[in-house]
């Protein structure tokens, strides 16, 4: 048996120590939103001659006084990303920058994939994205207090946010771009961290009525200890499918697959020692479970 | 838990063998007899674009309240009350009148049965709210008078908008309200919205009016800019025709002056008016005014009686054929603005589809290799089931005709990833078991019922996120959400009766084998 109770204070202080530091970057450096989120144009290109790169690309588009303006190579030699703020939303822009670009280099491009979003979209786009994580959150908190006694709602909730804050800080840490696609990701790691939680809690509970004289702080451990094989085993198989998506899923998904697997991994390690750590530290017993039994 | 009726595996199996039928439809080029449903590709997968329209509901409303205030002189001169400064501030009509009026002019407007306030019974609502400032009376649309407006000018545009795409023709496109002042157009297989975008772009609004500099034109005259920029003329404010006159539009050749023109038939009534404002107006000047701007504005020269004319103004082909197009479609209430965008080029689409066939195929073969190496025996069930499940998930999803998308397809992915997680917690139980229980049928049994809560649960929580991503999500997002919830149920039914199903079997065949699992 592994002793995961004689870490539990650790990790519960560099857990801390981590949501901090996230909430600090969330709070002082903030998100890098896309245009899903902030608004402007984007235009995936590719191009057929080898000589065209980012900085010959930047320097050509930055005569045309798009705004705020970045070029960055998206998967391979030829493909890029470029994305700016069309301030004025004009509506032909797209032909001017084509035919600006044919002019520069030859007709040398295929435009691939082209996404406007206008100020009033994205305002509401961020909105409804904050609207779905809080109500995953609540909705989470609802199910887990129905089905199981208030400190393990406690428990679950907070090794939620934990995963939650933690993935978003690690975002914000790396500038990587949050899009429609990494909401997405974020509820599916609220889904999954929540699933993981509830399989060890079930398994506590379990224990709690069959052995009146182990103190919870043992008890954790002999359930995570019980559930551990399942835990590793699918945590694993969920990996490799995110891995494959992230190798081989194409460019567009990278980003929601790498948040996925943030997700998943943070989401493991909390209900272990998050969530878990909640019941020790509110002296979960016998009792908590029994007098809940008895009100209903 | 482990027995089986009969009757039981005939049904799971006729089921499976159902959903696999339908979903090997989509492999086939032409449709089978007895089934033509195939799953959706999503814009993102086939190529297409996707267009958000907000009408400016603006010049409506301003229209409106221009109508109102024009209806309600003439109305309350009919009753002898004499309404006095007229006038339109800040979409409110401002007018006073005598004080001993006042109150019957106010109560007109409150009247149920008021000719010149509509009542909506159904919302306890007038079309205008009127209030008192100072001396003077203020009509402005209530609530639900401009929820009413909306709704119009909103039926008003989506049949323009479809008229004028089913013009161009492209494939199957799909043209929806959202909201009471938003139309959402998605076009399949569309890479280049221009053309559509800057025909959605114009009101199209046509009119045939004299140019007049004089001044003392009794309709009144107003100052238009010609369509090059560079000039501008007086023209009267009476219209001869307007849009809604014309019959049919087409573009055509001059063969005189070598021009292409945009040729028009009108209707009875257009033709009768033309024919009567041409006669008694030869040598002067017809400005034809598209949106506010002057097209051109030739000299009447002769009586116009057959109802045929022409529009010259220095067009090409091509847009001489878009102008007698959006003549032909009718003009747009309001303006439209193009609010979000996105398009996908079909190459795009196709390298999406086998990063996401690819990543697929590894993601299952992954998955399944460390599985088997994991359970042997019940490790080749679990892949077997994960492979059903599979297919059932498609087969739902062809039979619904869902639309896939490339998260959809993510969605997928992470299904196989997380499927495997119900019968990991019922094989894991099961080894539990075992270490007290030398009964296999015993420990398979009570396997499976102790791990049956922690598994319900499990799932809750990704469908309760699947729910809600459905609900917010929009166009490639819900796709990953019902590819995602779809999966959940799929998984369960699989784990429960057809891995549970094979399980039994093997199990009852090896009832005293040690070290099952």
């Amino acid at each position: 048996m592994i002793q995961f109770n004689r870490f539990y204070t650790k990790c519960n202080i560099i857990s801390l120590m981590f949501v901090t530091i996230s909430l600090f970057f969330l709070i002082f450096k903030g998100l890098n939103f896309g245009i899903d989120f902030k608004g402007g144009t984007l235009i995936e290109l590719r191009s057929s001659s080898n000589t065209i790169n980012v900085s010959s690309l930047r320097e050509n588009l930055s005569q045309m006084d798009l705004g705020d303006i970045s070029v960055k190579k998206f998967g391979n030699e030829q493909d890029f990303l470029i994305k700016f703020e069309n301030k004025d939303n004009k509506d032909d822009i797209i032909e001017e920058i084509k035919s600006n670009l044919d002019k520069s280099f030859g007709n040398n491009f295929n435009f691939r994939r082209v996404e406007n979003v206008g100020p009033k979209v994205s305002a509401e786009l961020l909105k409804s994205g904050i609207i779905a994580i809080s109500l995953s959150l609540t909705l989470m908190l609802i199910y887990i207090w129905i089905r199981f006694e208030w400190q393990f709602s406690l428990g679950a909730i907070l090794a939620l946010f934990h995963d939650v804050i933690i993935t978003l800080g690690l975002f914000s840490f790396l500038s990587l771009e949050i899009n429609l696609s990494i909401v997405a990701a974020v509820l599916t790691i609220v889904g999954y961290s929540m699933n993981d939680t509830v399989v060890i809690f079930d398994r506590v509970r379990e224990n709690l009525k069959k052995y009146s004289d182990i103190k919870i702080f043992e008890l954790t451990n002999i359930s995570i200890n019980e559930t551990l094989s399942r835990t590793l085993i699918t945590s694993v198989t969920t990996l490799l499918a995110l891995f494959s998506i992230f190798f081989f899923g194409g460019e567009i998904l990278k980003g929601f697959s790498l948040a996925m697997i943030f997700g998943v991994i943070f989401g493991t390690y909390s209900s272990i020692y998050i969530a878990n750590t909640v019941l020790v530290r509110l002296k979960v017993s016998q009792k908590t479970i029994l007098k809940d039994e008895e009100k209903n | 838990m482990l027995y089986f009726s009969k009757l039981r595996i005939i049904l799971v199996t006729l089921t499976c063998l159902f959903f696999i039928f339908i979903a090997i439809n989509n492999l086939l080029s032409q449709n089978n007899r007895f089934i033509d449903k195939k799953i959706n590709l999503g814009l993102d997968l086939q190529g297409g674009s996707y267009l958000l329209l907000e009408i400016d509901n603006s010049p409506v409303i301003e229209q409106k309240l221009q109508n109102t205030s024009s209806l309600l002189r003439t109305y309350f001169k009919e009753k002898d009350i004499r309404i006095a400064n007229l006038s339109l501030i800040n979409n409110k009509i401002r007018f006073s009148v005598e004080e001993k009026f006042k109150q019957n002019v106010i109560k007109e407007f409150q009247d149920e049965k008021s000719q010149i306030n509509p009542y909506y019974p159904r919302f306890k609502s007038h079309q205008f709210d009127i209030i008192e400032n100072e001396s003077f009376l203020e009509i402005s649309l209530s609530k639900q008078g401009i929820v009413e407006l909306k709704n119009s000018s909103q039926d008003q545009a989506l049949e323009t908008v479809r008229r004028r795409i089913d013009e161009i023709g492209t494939n199957e496109p799909n043209i929806l309200k959202r909201g009471n002042d938003r139309i959402l157009v998605e076009l399949p297989g569309l890479d280049n919205p221009m053309r559509i975008k800057s025909l959605l772009g114009k009101t199209a609004n046509l009119t045939f009016q004299f140019i007049s500099n004089n001044d003392q034109d009794s309709f009144g005259v107003e100052k238009f800019q010609y369509e090059d920029g560079l000039d501008e003329d007086f023209v009267s404010k009476r219209i001869i025709l307007s849009g809604d006159n014309l019959l049919d539009a087409q573009p055509r050749m001059n063969n005189q002056t070598n021009e292409t023109v945009v040729s028009f038939s009108l209707d009875r009534v257009g033709a009768k008016r033309f024919g009567k404002a041409t006669s008694s107006n030869i040598g002067r000047k017809l400005a034809i005014i598209l949106d506010g701007k002057i097209i051109s504005a030739p000299v009447i020269r002769d009586t116009i009686a057959s109802g045929n004319g022409q529009i010259s103004g220095g067009f090409t082909f091509q847009s001489a054929t878009d102008l007698a197009l959006l003549l032909r479609s009718g003009a747009l209430p309001a303006p439209l603005n193009i609010i979000e965008e996105r398009t996908v080029g079909p190459e795009l689409g196709q390298d999406s589809i086998n990063a996401g066939m690819i990543a697929l195929i590894i993601g299952f073969i992954l998955v399944i290799i460390y599985i088997f190496f994991k359970y042997k025996i019940f490790g080749l069930i679990t892949n077997i089931t994960l492979i059903i499940n599979l297919i059932i998930l498609l087969g739902i999803l062809t039979l619904f005709e869902a639309t896939l998308t490339l998260p959809g397809i993510a969605g997928i992915i992470l299904t196989v990833g997380m499927a495997v997680d119900a019968n990991v917690l019922i094989f894991e139980r099961i080894k539990e078991e075992l270490k007290n229980e030398k009964n296999n049928i015993i420990a398979f049994d009570s396997g499976y019922s102790k791990s049956r809560t922690a598994i319900f649960d499990a799932n809750i929580t990704t469908l309760l996120a699947a729910i809600i991503l459905f609900f917010m999500g929009s166009g490639p997002i819900k796709g990953f959400s019902i590819t995602l919830g779809i999966g959940i149920f799929t998984t369960l039914f699989s784990v429960y009766f057809i891995a549970r199903l094979f399980t039994a079997i093997y199990v009852s065949k090896n009832k005293d084998k040690e070290a099952m699992i």
